[in-house]
């Protein structure tokens, strides 16, 4: 058995199902490689890119914010509030996004909050439209 | 007796009524359908976060966090699920009467309590009644994704752990059947008693388990809220539709009333002319 059954489920449904040779997720505390076999753990994720790397070569890249991950020996299960696989990532929605967090952390008056929150969602632009560039 | 031509008028928009109900029950039923799929869809990641927690639960004794422990309840968060739109039997009249007779019960002042009400029907109603609603919500789709709610429901996990409330419940119609829905009062916050299960797995933690439960909790209230909306939107569009089958079958009844009356004034009106003919005949000879 040389594959991990990976599960990416979010609120509104399953995201992913499928196998994959190797995980690489970015957790609070830095980059994790999930391999088979590995000791069951838990993790929460950051605002992130996950890299599913395939026994024949390929990858599967999906964004996701936030969350977590439960390893277990031969499954991978990612909870997260949203997930989107690169190829339904909506582009001009996240860079329209990025625009929108970016002025919105140009004004001094925000409160601590609302700060955190649009730093929160330009982070999560970020995040979607670095996908573009690692496919490329 | 009234007109052929009144009753023939009443036929026609009784008529025209019963395709808009029955029209409303198709388009109902369809979105009952979708709503079901979206509550089965979201169970799975309910289920696991469920498991995992547990599991945490179960592993460390004695694992504190400001969500578990009941404090004095100064001030209660109510969180109201009602419809946008009405026309749907008694979905909103049950769950407003309830929670109306709760805050009566139960608070002395409007400070002991805030409402965040989901639903222009509820806004509406506690507005009529000069009770305060903390923060609202409508305009919700009919098929309601985890990112459109999170507003609100970050809002009020984060009352809780803010401590600006001291227990968070949830007023909303469950779905039991496609005719008959239930009226629930939950508390949600503290999350009191989670089940412990010895799970058979010991897990990692990276990092501890306080921090992870830190970060879990809050999604699983979260969690149970959005559950609770989905199932409320479910009841929503069964009640709906039950009541538009109802008002679809009254239409019938109606007409069927109608047609008969008018096939009486209609009878009437014969019987009378030939009884006119026939009188006039007679006064001739």
């Amino acid at each position: 058995m040389n594959t991990l059954h990976v599960n990416v489920v979010t609120p509104d449904g399953a995201a992913y199902e499928g196998d994959a040779r190797m995980v690489i997720a970015k957790a609070a505390t830095g980059e994790l490689g999930i391999l088979p076999k590995h000791v069951p753990m838990v993790t929460p994720l950051d605002v992130s890119v996950l890299k599913l790397r395939h026994e024949d070569g390929g990858r599967t890249l999906i964004a996701i914010s936030g969350g977590f991950m439960e390893v277990r020996p031969d499954t991978v299960t990612i909870l997260a509030e949203t997930a989107e696989l690169a190829d339904k990532i909506d582009y001009d929605r996240a860079s329209a996004a990025k625009v929108r967090a970016e002025r919105r952390l140009q004004d001094t008056k925000l409160s601590e909050r609302e700060f955190r929150r649009a730093e929160l969602a330009l982070k999560k632009a970020i995040n979607r439209l670095s996908i573009r560039d690692m496919n490329d | 007796m009234a007109s052929l031509r009144e009753i023939q008028t009443r036929i026609t928009s009784t008529q025209s009524t019963k395709q808009i109900t029955k029209a409303m029950n198709m388009v109902s039923a369809s979105k009952l359908n979708r709503a079901q799929g979206n509550n089965a869809n979201f169970k799975p990641y309910m289920d696991k976060l469920q498991e995992v927690i547990s599991s945490i639960a179960g592993g460390t004794s004695g694992a504190t966090h400001p969500m578990l422990q009941v404090r004095p309840v100064k001030r209660t968060g109510y969180i109201v699920i009602t419809s946008d739109r009405g026309l749907a039997g008694g979905y909103n009249a049950s769950v407003l009467r309830d929670v109306y007779r709760e805050l009566k019960d139960k608070h002395t002042s409007t400070d002991e309590y805030r409402l965040y009400v989901i639903g222009k029907v509820g806004v509406q109603f506690f507005k009529s009644r000069n009770i305060p609603v903390y923060s609202a919500m409508t305009g919700l789709n009919d098929q309601p994704t985890f990112v459109e709610v999170a507003e609100i429901v970050k809002q009020t996990v984060g009352a809780f752990s803010e401590s600006e409330i001291d227990e968070l419940k949830l007023c909303y119609n469950s779905f039991i059947s496609v005719i008959s829905q239930e009226v629930k009062i939950q508390q949600l916050l503290p999350l009191g008693n989670i089940e412990q299960s010895a799970s058979d797995i010991m897990y990692e933690y990276e990092p501890e388990e306080e921090t992870i439960l830190a970060a879990l909790l809050p999604r699983y209230a979260e969690g149970l809220i959005y559950g609770a909306l989905l199932d409320a939107k479910v009841s929503e569009h069964a009640a709906r539709m039950t009541a538009m089958s109802n008002a679809t079958d009254n239409a019938d009844e109606l007409i069927r009333g109608l047609k008969l009356k008018f096939n009486r004034a209609r009878q009437a009106a014969i019987t009378q002319e030939i009884t006119e003919i026939v009188g006039g005949a007679a006064a001739l000879e």
